[in-house]
């Protein structure tokens, strides 16, 4: 076992010997990749901004009876927003199913952590939330660590 | 701020608890290889016995509404960042939970994301 880790680097280069941008052959699944990519990195914030938005509807979800907590799940329930916001999310949760049955993770983490800028695009743009240079600096560092994270092997467990 | 945090604390760790049951249930049923139709009907059920799953389903809707309880009170620019706090407890949870080895590469990451949200967290107001 102690050649392991030279093994992992070993097979790192396979993938890179086999990336796809060299074989014109396979440039249908690239577009096929980008396009579902293109899914994801809009999806997912575009969920979550319509939650917000039928939240801020909905008003501070606060209760105290059993009866205030089912009056605020029926008004969460019925609000469009919501319902877009999650048909959104959904959305995106297939996209990026679809996209890692073919697509290495590490190559489809890095878009993932675009959501965590565009979020904040959209909130700033569109809802016109304060965002502050502190959490503009939070926000790419959070950038940053997702797609360090996204760059190490995406199986560690079980080598048969 | 103490209704924040609880409300943080259940979308990070009911979401990455969720997550992780879900995966353990489905290391359990196995690569899923043959997409017709009947085949995947009789996986879902072979799912749904698998107690794990059941687990993972309802930690996952505890998270959801967590997330719209945060989003009621909050900013969405303040919570989807804060909620990238389940980068570090995925990095824990893997490897306590699913016997993962996670490597100091990954660690570098996952502290990145630690130093970016506190910077968020303190950003609000």
């Amino acid at each position: 076992m102690s050649s392991s880790k030279l093994t992992m680097e070993e097979r790192d280069d396979m993938v890179h010997m086999s990336d796809p941008h060299n074989n014109k052959a396979h440039s249908g699944r690239h577009f096929k990749t980008y396009f579902l990519i293109l899914l994801v990195v809009i999806f997912s914030p575009l969920g979550n901004v319509l939650l917000s938005t039928g939240m801020k509807e909905v008003g501070p979800m606060t209760f105290h009876t059993a009866s205030q907590f089912f009056g605020i799940f029926a008004q969460v329930f019925t609000s469009g927003a919501i319902w877009l916001g999650i048909a959104s999310l959904f959305a995106y949760f297939v996209s990026y199913m679809l996209v890692l049955s073919w697509a290495d993770y590490s190559y489809v983490q890095p878009a993932t952590a675009m959501g965590y800028v565009i979020v904040a695009l959209l909130g700033h743009f569109v809802l016109h939330e304060t965002v502050t240079p502190l959490r503009w600096i939070g926000i790419s560092l959070i950038f940053l660590g997702v797609i360090v994270v996204g760059h190490t092997p995406p199986r560690t467990t079980g080598h048969s | 701020m103490l209704k924040e945090l609880v409300l943080l604390f259940l979308i990070v760790f009911a979401g990455t608890g969720g997550e992780l049951c879900v995966t353990r249930a489905m290391k359990k049923i196995g690569e899923v290889k043959d997409f017709r139709p009947a085949s995947l009907v009789q996986t879902i059920f072979r799912v749904l016995g698998v107690a794990w799953m059941w687990l993972g389903v309802a930690l996952m809707a505890l998270a959801f509404f967590s997330l719209l309880g945060m989003l009621s009170l909050e900013s969405v620019s303040f919570v989807v960042p804060v909620t990238a706090l389940n980068y570090v407890a995925g990095a824990l949870g893997g490897k306590f939970f699913l016997g993962e080895r996670v490597m100091g590469r990954r660690w570098a990451g996952v502290f990145l994301v630690c130093i970016g949200v506190t910077c968020v967290f303190f950003s609000r107001r």
